[in-house]
């Protein structure tokens, strides 16, 4: 197999990481709110496509019209409801980020209890484009492709509005200096509960497209929380292009390692580029210090 | 003459006790119920699969007997309907599950305990279940000291054979097409990275060397991998015509969809658990025929479809192919033995399961002499839409291997 195509092959699994990984950032780096609960989200959106697919024949890219919208609104009630009162109690960041680790950690047992109570815990997968699909003479999954198409045109829709936008502008403000955006006359706290919201709309945009290749139950939430955790911090808190190279990045190391070193070693893969990451550059490769 | 005497016996018996049963003082005595209990994975990651192959067969269960009016027992002279008296959530942690078995057995004081999910946690509560001395009839759970662990714990009964049947079972379709010069010698075995896919890829691989097999292509990929296309990949470059993967379910479909994708046809496609699940058919459709899988069973059994049915009606959940009919098939045999011994007293009913088999169950007739159901189906194979067992091939109503695997 050339190395090319192991790439490539990495390439398309990590524009999904670097999806989930913005989500994240924008609830992170804007709206300060660590949030472990994002990946049950991630899992909500995926049932929801699952459901909407099976009992209706819903298309899950067409169906994002309905899930997208409704994780916007139910992150930014979740934010103005439980997060609100944390933001307001809190003195520094750091006391902000360890209230809201604790309350989201809560939030994530509940939305993962109530999905299994409703779906069970059982595992689902549903056929969508499953096809070969060519490029350059190589043979991929249509729907991991589709899913890598769509995260490159969720990312750059975020970049465009973030560079090139006054709304954008402000939540760039907010990421590098909250106190001096307020200072500024930037409406921080509904700022904030939209960058967060917006960050839930992008998880959902992934669910939907996890759905449609990997087989998925109520307790998947987590694993993608924790990889979506180790692709902002290797990219840059705030930085959203940052998150969206570390997260091909990480996707092509684990292709790289499965195929040259060992598939069993991906997982330490995506751990040992962290730790690099950590020790040679603590901001993230592309945060500013 | 001897067993006649006894059915004559038996009879006479049912007949004086049932008239008594209408009797105030007879009634009197009986239990209300036939308390059950269990503790089971209802959350973590065990939750899957216990959901999936073992709860729904309880449930299942409970509501066969109940609406038959109960369990038989002779020493009360009556029908008397089971009742789930404790139903508690190990939560996926083995210190939980064994703190609640104890619970169960010295507090809650019920009848029966049914077993918890998993080779693990089944061995792990197996030393409870001998200080109580309640029957244990451990369905998911097979391991490679079968013999030794029933010795060590009387009241321990292994409904899956070890895992040495399960490659024995597909290495006995190999050598079959191997010999007729139809299948090269050449095996890409892919397995989970957990003690599952350890100890079957060790298995599989020291009966596939001893038959003279060449293992070309081995790998471990972690559980939960979100992308095997280059394992897939690689398995189609080796050469091999035999795929084998020790899989988890969701590595089952994911390598399935990966080679329907990159239309990697080998002669024989074996994956491990979830193969057997309806599920799997549900979802790749006719693209199943020919994918072989560990279990089966024999679904033409008498009372097998009508079983499955049931299941999917009461539960909504379809068994699958391998452990679902087991479980149900465990619990009609400690139907049986009850009603059998005459008796709730648990150490009659142990070895009336251990002494007063053959039973007859959905999967077949089932004896528990050795306490160990040596006798079963290793592999299975998708034929027409079922996940039917077609090795070992002396085992009563297996099908003929679909051979070469018809391409996706």
């Amino acid at each position: 197999m050339p190395a090319i195509e192991v790439i490539l092959g990495g390439a398309i699994l990590g524009g999904l990481y670097a999806l989930v990984a913005i989500g994240f950032n924008l609830q992170f780096g804007m709206a300060r709110i660590v949030n472990l609960a994002y990946g049950e989200f991630l899992m909500g959106a995926a049932f929801a496509a699952f459901w909407m697919f099976t009992l209706a024949s819903i298309n899950p890219i067409l169906g994002m019209v309905l899930s997208v919208p409704v994780t916007f609104g139910a992150n930014w009630l979740v934010y103005r409801v439980l997060m609100t009162p944390l933001v307001r109690r809190a003195r520094t960041r750091e006391q902000l980020e360890g209230d809201t680790i604790l309350a989201t950690f809560g939030l994530l047992f509940v939305l993962r209890g109530a999905a299994t109570l409703a779906f069970s815990a059982d595992n689902r997968f549903y056929n969508y484009l499953g096809e070969p699909l060519n490029i350059f003479g190589f043979t991929f999954a249509a729907n991991r492709v589709l899913a890598f198409a769509l995260a490159c045109v969720f990312a750059v829709v975020i970049f465009i509005v973030l560079n090139r936008t006054r709304f954008g502008t402000a939540l760039r403000a907010l990421a590098i200096d909250p106190v001096g955006a307020e200072l500024v006359g930037i409406d921080v706290r509904s700022l904030s509960g939209i960058a967060f919201a917006g960050g839930g709309a992008l998880v959902a945009a992934a669910g939907t497209l996890v759905s449609t290749f990997l087989t998925f139950n109520p307790a998947i939430g987590i694993e993608f929380t924790m990889k979506a955790l180790v692709v902002v911090i290797m990219g840059g808190v705030g930085n959203m292009a940052g998150s969206f190279i570390a997260g091909l990045l990480l996707g092509i190391a684990e292709s790289l390692c499965s195929y040259y070193v060992d598939s069993g070693l991906t997982l330490a893969v995506a751990y040992a580029l962290f730790l690099i990451v950590l020790v040679v550059r603590p901001r993230g490769l592309f945060g500013t210090p | 003459m001897h067993t006649r005497l006894r059915r004559i016996a038996a009879a006479a018996t049912v007949a004086t006790l049932g008239t008594f049963a209408a009797a105030p003082v007879s009634a009197a005595d009986a239990p209300k119920s036939i308390r059950i209990g269990y503790a089971i994975s209802l959350s973590g990651v065990n939750a899957q699969g216990a959901a999936t192959t073992t709860l729904p067969g309880y449930d299942l269960w409970v509501k066969d007997v109940n609406d038959a009016g109960g369990i038989m027992v002779k020493e009360f002279g009556k029908k008397i309907p089971l009742e789930v008296a404790a139903k508690y959530d190990d939560t996926s942690s083995a210190e939980t599950l064994l703190r609640l078995e104890e619970k169960l057995m010295s507090q809650d004081k019920v009848d029966f305990v049914l077993p918890p999910w998993s080779t693990g946690f089944n061995l792990a509560v197996a030393p409870i279940f001998a200080k109580y001395g309640y029957p244990q009839l451990a369905v998911t759970a097979n391991a490679n000291d079968e013999v030794q662990l029933v010795k060590q714990f009387p009241t321990l009964f292994f409904f899956l054979n070890q895992p040495a049947h399960f490659g024995g079972a597909l290495i006995e379709v190999l050598n079959k097409f191997k010999s007729a010069g139809q299948l090269n010698n050449k095996i890409a075995m892919l397995s989970v990275g957990d003690q599952f896919g350890a100890e079957m890829s060790a298995g599989f691989g020291a009966g596939l060397k001893a038959s003279g097999y060449d293992i070309v292509l081995q790998k471990s990929y972690p559980l939960g991998a979100a992308d095997l296309t280059n394992e897939i990949k690689e398995a189609k470059a080796s050469g091999a015509d035999t795929f084998i993967a020790a899989s988890y379910p969701p590595d089952t479909f994911m390598l399935t969809g990966t080679a329907i994708t990159q239309g990697y046809n080998p002669k024989v496609f074996y994956t491990a658990v979830g193969t057997a699940f309806a599920e799997y058919g549900g979802n790749f459709k006719d693209k199943v025929q020919g994918v072989m899988g560990i279990g089966g069973w024999d679904p033409n059994l008498p009372g097998a479809q009508d079983y499955y049915k049931r299941q999917l009606a009461v539960t909504g959940h379809a068994p699958d192919g391998w452990a679902s009919p087991v479980t149900y098939a465990s619990l009609q045999i400690l139907q049986q033995a009850i009603e059998k011994a005459g008796t709730l007293d648990r150490k009659k009913v142990l070895d009336t399961i251990a002494n007063g088999g053959p039973w007859n169950t959905v999967v077949g007739p089932i004896d528990l002499k050795t306490h160990i159901r040596e006798h079963q189906i290793g592999a299975g194979q998708w034929q027409g839409g079922q996940f039917v067992g077609v090795s070992p091939s002396d085992f009563p109503g297996v099908k003929p291997v679909i051979f070469p695997k018809p391409a996706w």
